[in-house]
């Protein structure tokens, strides 16, 4: 069995070799479905019948008119339709196959999805033909990785019969399987608050009013910034404010890639501006492509409008 | 008719009605075919259409361009790229075997995202 290849081949000892092993266990317990019955004596919930001829012809954009009129057929490819339990479920459905399915799903391949269906049409079915059916599990394949996920095709064969007469077969493969990971859908984020607090809050407030205020000493006049509650110069505690001219170039620059943070969209520049008045902030450079960013672009302050709570200090660069 | 020969094509727009009145049409309440919410849960990005709705295309795409006198013997699909809504799918067939009455089409459904469908039917085509 090709199960028990995959073991010898991974059976190293390793945390793969080990997760194989484990896998080809589970299949050989699938594989023992294989050949039981799926649905046994089930009873198509309606006779082949015009109204439910016509509503699929409808959906479909069917108008081929030999499925209408009192020598109507039913559509070919109708034939699983008719075995269909609906809402209220399959009566016929074999304990066999619930309990591939139970397996299945309590290793966490709950997911389900169609995959192949192969229709052979021996006799056309006409209304008021009585469908029977009656399926077996074909097979059950080894733990397969799709796009969709991790699982086992389970592929059942099915005998329709109208009037206890085979008219049809019918194969079918669904993927049961275990969902990839999917990132998980994030309202937009949003760029980091500034931490205000009682050393900062006269900056913010000049930026809510677009004035971008540098701290100077009181007592030796030194500018600074970012903001602090004493001077490094001379230690003072006591301070005014200027406001800047909003004059600058860019004395250093760095071009981030990664890794990408929310609310950023790399590559992009960070730069530190030295303001006409002499000191240095980080900021971002706006009008200018990030690969173009240079050491001594002259820019110029504005205000950028980030969202509904958040406005920031940013300096425009011109090109060229 | 020759192998080699192709079908027009068929254009089927896939709208959320077509998924829906197929899905019930076919007497399939999955709710991946009709419940976005929770087809979402499910990971997917919206309802998609069902394998007895395509299988009703490609079968409805054959015997209208071979006739209605066609009579379809074996449809045999798979399905790859998922129709949502809002997408096109369009049906192409080529002849890959012609014996006596007997035509094998290989039939495409292609969709905004891939194939959808890729599968081979068996017709007569009376002469």
């Amino acid at each position: 069995m090709t199960a028990d290849a995959d073991v010898k081949v991974n059976a190293t000892g390793t945390a793969a070799g080990r997760e194989a092993e484990e896998a080809a266990r589970f299949h050989t317990l699938l594989a023992a479905f294989e050949g039981q019955p799926a649905a046994t004596g089930g009873q198509g919930k309606d006779a082949v019948n015009e109204p439910m001829i016509r509503h699929w012809c409808e959906a479909m954009g069917d108008a081929n008119p030999a499925y209408t009129g009192p020598d109507a057929i039913a559509p070919p490819t109708m034939l699983q339709a008719w075995t269909m339990g609906g809402l209220s479920g399959h009566a016929a459905r074999s304990s066999a196959y619930d309990e591939l399915l139970g397996f299945l799903d309590g290793a966490g391949f709950t997911s389900v999805v169609a995959t192949d269906c192969e229709q052979e049409y021996l006799h056309p079915l006409r209304p008021g033909d009585v469908i029977t059916f009656d399926a077996v599990i074909e097979s059950v394949s080894p733990r397969k990785t799709t796009k969709l996920g991790t699982g086992h095709f389970v592929t059942t064969r099915m005998d329709v019969q109208a009037d206890g007469e085979l008219a049809g077969t019918h194969r079918f493969r669904i993927l049961k399987y275990a969902p990839a990971a999917r990132p998980v859908k994030r309202p937009p984020a949003q760029r980091p608050r500034p931490v205000i607090n009682r050393d900062n809050q006269g900056f913010w407030d000049g930026v809510r009013e677009h004035r971008l205020l540098i701290q100077r000493c009181t007592a030796c006049s030194t500018l600074r910034f970012p903001w602090l509650p004493g001077c490094n110069a001379c230690a003072s505690p006591d301070w005014d404010t200027v406001e800047a001219s909003g004059a600058g170039t860019v004395f250093s620059y760095v071009v981030m890639h990664h890794p990408p943070f929310p609310a950023f969209d790399p590559p992009y520049a960070v730069a530190l501006v030295e303001l006409a008045e002499g000191v240095r902030m980080i900021s971002n450079i706006t009008g200018v492509p990030y690969d173009k960013v240079r050491i001594g672009l002259p820019v110029q302050l504005e205000f950028l409008r980030v969202d509904d709570g958040l406005e920031l200090p940013v300096f425009r660069g011109s090109e060229g | 008719m020759n192998v080699g020969d192709t079908l027009p094509p068929l254009e089927i727009p896939v709208t959320r009605t077509l998924i829906v009145a197929g899905a019930i049409a076919s007497r399939d309440y999955q709710d991946v075919h009709h419940d976005a919410a929770l087809a979402q849960e499910k990971g997917s990005p919206d309802i998609f259409m069902n394998i007895l709705t395509t299988n009703g295309l490609v079968g409805r795409y054959v015997t209208d361009r071979l006739g209605p006198r066609t009579v379809l013997r074996k449809v045999a699909i798979r399905l790859g790229a998922p129709n949502y809504p809002g997408d096109t799918m369009i049906l192409t067939g080529t002849i890959t075997a012609v014996s006596g009455t007997t035509v094998e089409i290989r039939v495409v459904g292609a969709n905004g995202i891939g194939h959808h469908v890729s599968g081979s039917v068996t017709a007569e085509v009376p002469a």
